[in-house]
This record gives C-alpha cells, sequence and structure tokens, in this order.
C-alpha cells in the first residue's frame, strides 16, 4: 500500500450521446464540398456522379420552369391523403387491438401475415380495384402506411401502465373515458413514434408508385430523367426527397415535444 | 357502510393464494391487514373492492354509502396511479367527470380535496415535477374528492423514504380521526399497521388465512412513534408472523 495522496479518476465519461446541429449541418456542407472538389478534379467522371453545382443548377431550372411545384405538388396531395387515411384507420385498428380480445384475435395474426408483404408488390391490383389514377397511389400508401402503425398502437396500448387502468375501473369511470383519457394519451407516445415510421414508408411508396405510373410527381421525374441518363436532374429529384425527408422528421419532433411536455 | 367478506377463497391457475376468509369490516372502523410477502394481502384488497373475482365466497356492502358519495369503495395504490400527462387538479378532476355534471362541485370539490392534502398551490404542477410524498398526496386527495364510504389503501406508503413515509402516516393518522372513514389498510410495515389501524389481521402465509386479529386499544388520536404500548403490540405481531416470514422468504415462486 503506498501512503500517496493520489486523486480519484474520474472514469464515467463517454456513451452519453447528444446531438449538436452545428456538426451535423457541417457534415452535410463537408459531403458537398468534398463532391465538388472530386467533380472539379476530375477525381469523380461525370458519369459516376454529378457534381452538386450541377444539381444545383438543375435544381433551379426546375423551380424556375414551375415544374418543381407542379411535380411537388402532386407528390405532397398523394402522400398526405394516402398518409392520413392510412395512420387514422391504423390506429383506430390498433386501439382496437389493443383493447379488445375480439380486434386482437383476428388482427394479430392478419398484421403479421401482411407485414411481410412490400406493398408495391399489390400496386398492379390496386390500379385494377381503383384505377391507373389517384385512387391506387392513395391506396398504395395507405396500404402500407397502415400496418405499421397498428403495430406500434397496440404496442403502446399494451405498454399502459395496468395500474392506470385499474384506477380508471376502480373510481367506475365510463368506458369512453377510459379510452380517451387513459388508453389514448397513454399511447400517443408510441401513436408518434408509428407517425414517424410511416411517414418515411409513405414516402418510399409514393415515390415508387408515381414511377410505376404518373404523369406527375417526383417519383415520375426522377423515372424520366433516369430514362435520359441525365444524372443532375435525377439527384435534383432526389435532393427533393431528402429534404421531404427532413421536413417530414423536423415537424414530428417538434409535434411531440408540443404534444409530451409531460414527459 | 360495513364490509363483510364471507368466505372468501382464491387461486391463481390451480395456486392457492387466500383461504377461508371470514371478517367484518365495521363502519369508520380503519383494518390493517398484514402478513408475509406473497401470502395475499394486495389480492384480497383487489377482492374487496371489485377488481377481482374471488374464487369463492363474496363480499357484502351493509348500508347505503353517506350523501354526495360518488364512489364507494375507493383506492388509494401503492404506486400512486397518476396520470402523467394531467395536472394535479387535472388528475382529480378525471374521477369526478364521469359522476357529477354540476361543475361548480366539481370544483368544489378539487379544491376542498387540495386544501385538506395541503396540495391547493401545486394544482397545475404535472405529477413528475413533484416528490413521492406529494404524488401520495394527490392520490389520497384524489380519493377524498369522491367522498367515498370506504378507503381502501394498497401499501399506500410502502414506495416512499422513511422520512416522508413518517410524515404522511401522522397525515393518515388525522385523516382517519376527522373523517371516520373506513378503511382497509394492506401494509407489510407493522409500525404502519399499529399506528394507524383500530385492529389489525395478521395473514398466514400461502395460502393466506386469518392467524390473529389484535385490537389497538389506544385511541388514533393519541398515538405517537416510540409509544411503549404500540411497541409492544409490534413486538407481539413481528412474533406472529415473524416465522412465517422467513418460511415464505423460502418458497421458490410468488404470485400476489
Amino acid at each position: 500500500m503506498r501512503s500517496e495522496r493520489v486523486p480519484v479518476a474520474y472514469r464515467a465519461s463517454g456513451f452519453q450521446p447528444s446531438f449538436k446541429p452545428f456538426i451535423g449541418l457541417a457534415s452535410v456542407l463537408g459531403i458537398i464540398a468534398l463532391l465538388e472538389i472530386g467533380a472539379r478534379t476530375g477525381v469523380i467522371g461525370p458519369l459516376m456522379f454529378p457534381a452538386p453545382s450541377a444539381i444545383g443548377a438543375a435544381l433551379s431550372d426546375l423551380f424556375t420552369s414551375g415544374l418543381l411545384a407542379k411535380h411537388l405538388g402532386a407528390s405532397l396531395r398523394r402522400l398526405a391523403v394516402g398518409w392520413t387515411l392510412g395512420v387514422s384507420l391504423g390506429v383506430i385498428a390498433g386501439i382496437a387491438i389493443g383493447t379488445w380480445t375480439g380486434a386482437r384475435s383476428i388482427g394479430v395474426p392478419w398484421v403479421a401475415a401482411i407485414s411481410a408483404i412490400p406493398k408495391i408488390a399489390l400496386l398492379p391490383l390496386f390500379i385494377i380495384w381503383f384505377g391507373i389514377g389517384e385512387g391506387s397511389k392513395y391506396a398504395t400508401i395507405a396500404f402500407g402506411t397502415f400496418f405499421p402503425t397498428v403495430v406500434n398502437t397496440y404496442g403502446g396500448v399494451d405498454n399502459i401502465q395496468r395500474t392506470l387502468i385499474r384506477m380508471g375501473q376502480s373510481f367506475n369511470l365510463k368506458k369512453s373515458t377510459m379510452l380517451t383519457s387513459i388508453i389514448l394519451p397513454g399511447t400517443l407516445p408510441a401513436i408518434l413514434s408509428a407517425f414517424r415510421i410511416s411517414a418515411s414508408i409513405g414516402i418510399i411508396l409514393l415515390i415508387s408508385a408515381e414511377m410505376v405510373s404518373a404523369e406527375f410527381g417526383i417519383g415520375a421525374y426522377i423515372i424520366q430523367q433516369q430514362n435520359l441518363f441525365q444524372l443532375d436532374r435525377l439527384m435534383a429529384g432526389v435532393t427533393v426527397l431528402m429534404v421531404m425527408g427532413l421536413l417530414v422528421y423536423g415537424a414530428i419532433s417538434l409535434l411531440e415535444r408540443r404534444l409530451l411536455r409531460w414527459r | 357502510m360495513q364490509l363483510e367478506l364471507a368466505g372468501i377463497a382464491h387461486a391463481y391457475d390451480g395456486l392457492e393464494v387466500l383461504s377461508g376468509i371470514d371478517l367484518m369490516i365495521k363502519s369508520g372502523e380503519v383494518v390493517a391487514i398484514i402478513g408475509p410477502s406473497g401470502c395475499g394481502k394486495s389480492t384480497l384488497l383487489q377482492i374487496i373492492g371489485g377488481l377481482l373475482k374471488p374464487t369463492q365466497g363474496a363480499v357484502f356492502q351493509h348500508g347505503a354509502p353517506p350523501a354526495g358519495c360518488l364512489n364507494p369503495l375507493t383506492y388509494v395504490f401503492q404506486d400512486f396511479a397518476l396520470l402523467p400527462w394531467r395536472t394535479v387538479a387535472g388528475n382529480i378532476r378525471l374521477v369526478l367527470s364521469d359522476h357529477t355534471r354540476d361543475a361548480a362541485d366539481r370544483d368544489a370539490r378539487i379544491e376542498t380535496a387540495l386544501r385538506q392534502t395541503k396540495l391547493w398551490e401545486f394544482r397545475d404542477a404535472f405529477p413528475t415535477q413533484l416528490s413521492g410524498g406529494m404524488r401520495q398526496r394527490v392520490g389520497i386527495a384524489r380519493a377524498l374528492a369522491v367522498s367515498p364510504a370506504a378507503l381502501l389503501m394498497d401499501e399506500p406508503l410502502s414506495a416512499l423514504d422513511a422520512q416522508t413515509r413518517e410524515l404522511l402516516m401522522d397525515e393518515f393518522a388525522a385523516l382517519f380521526a376527522a373523517t371516520r372513514v373506513t378503511g382497509v389498510y394492506v401494509t407489510h410495515n407493522l409500525n404502519e399497521a399499529v399506528r394507524l389501524a383500530h385492529r389489525v389481521v395478521a395473514l398466514s402465509r400461502r395460502p393466506g388465512c386469518i392467524r390473529e386479529i389484535v385490537e389497538i386499544p389506544v385511541p388514533l388520536s393519541e398515538r405517537r412513534s416510540g409509544l411503549p404500548e404500540l411497541g409492544r403490540l409490534e413486538q407481539h405481531l413481528w412474533s406472529l408472523i415473524r416465522d412465517e416470514a422467513i418460511a415464505a422468504d423460502r418458497e421458490l415462486t410468488h404470485a400476489e
């Protein structure tokens, strides 16, 4: 045993990640700069990846020609209708499965089976049922966002503390009060996380459906540029999608902060 | 209101946890139920309040609940059971909403209950902002707001630290003395039992049946911690359940 006086070293550093927006932004700008330098110096050939400046020019063309508004407008409307339909029906079905034996017994096996299908595989069926126009796209997005919402929602209901439900019953609350004041708010965190998952699934299905058959829409634009091998325009379309993804993510985070302040 | 427990027995999937419980809980009386872990105390309390169907026997209410009573059998929970997304006042409003359409009556009940538990200035706080002791006070205020005929308390102080428990014990004693409410108080803490109850029912280990019923002859208002008489009774209760507790501790599975 040494008799020196040594300070106890701090050992609990690390494993506590936090989000620093500036580092995130710097990484985006850094990648863009690297790609631009690569393109200018010829390290990245024009057939491999377009220069960010060319993508920017294509984006600004898209914007000034008014085509962006047309494509984006068509896409956003499909996403809004399809997603709203899928998610609202999904929440209702999820709450039913979470609270009622009949719905659970029927719902769980079907949800498990259908979850495994890539929903875009069913597009031909939806085209036959709902027409080649908007109907089949709404249906694809609704169908694809419905199932993850159901799974998340009933998982959320299952995770509500049993004592809260016991409490409601012990005070003789009406079934409707139990549903609206205990079950629904208790499931809200899970529902919002379902929003997040289903929004990205919705965007993927939207683009896939538009690639198959659509005159306007970001997916239609991307497939046109693919056929013409216009890589800069193709990437301009992809950039729009990335921005869409970021905005949706931000919107849902904002909603979570607003609605889940009690946490 | 009196409560009569008649021949209650209960089993979970064939595992017998309670057998042959007969007990009369008089109006205005607080009965503590103690026993080793797994003896079915909480199960018994759930049965008394109609949250669990016993395999055998039944619980009967004698007499009508007092006027203004919105929920005759009202629980206070061990883990408080507060909705984290509602404020203190909101948690109480929830249990009133289905029982009284009169908004003024609702507000009056909320205010009375919150003032009685000294929570009035915390009415707009959320449960997560409160200490454990304050959260349980909200649980008590919520129970009082419905003017219960009987309070069913499931280890209401066991989630709290020793100091908070001591403080709340005094408040419970004052509350019982002031309201003369009928109460069933489940606890594994013998000190709480002798401080708060008129009678203590000691259950044996699983399957729980009544081993002994001990009267606490000291009036509630005169009970203090360290009172020799209470200490003797506590010792007696401990000698009753000590061997049972040791045996219960060495059992493999507990169903409660």
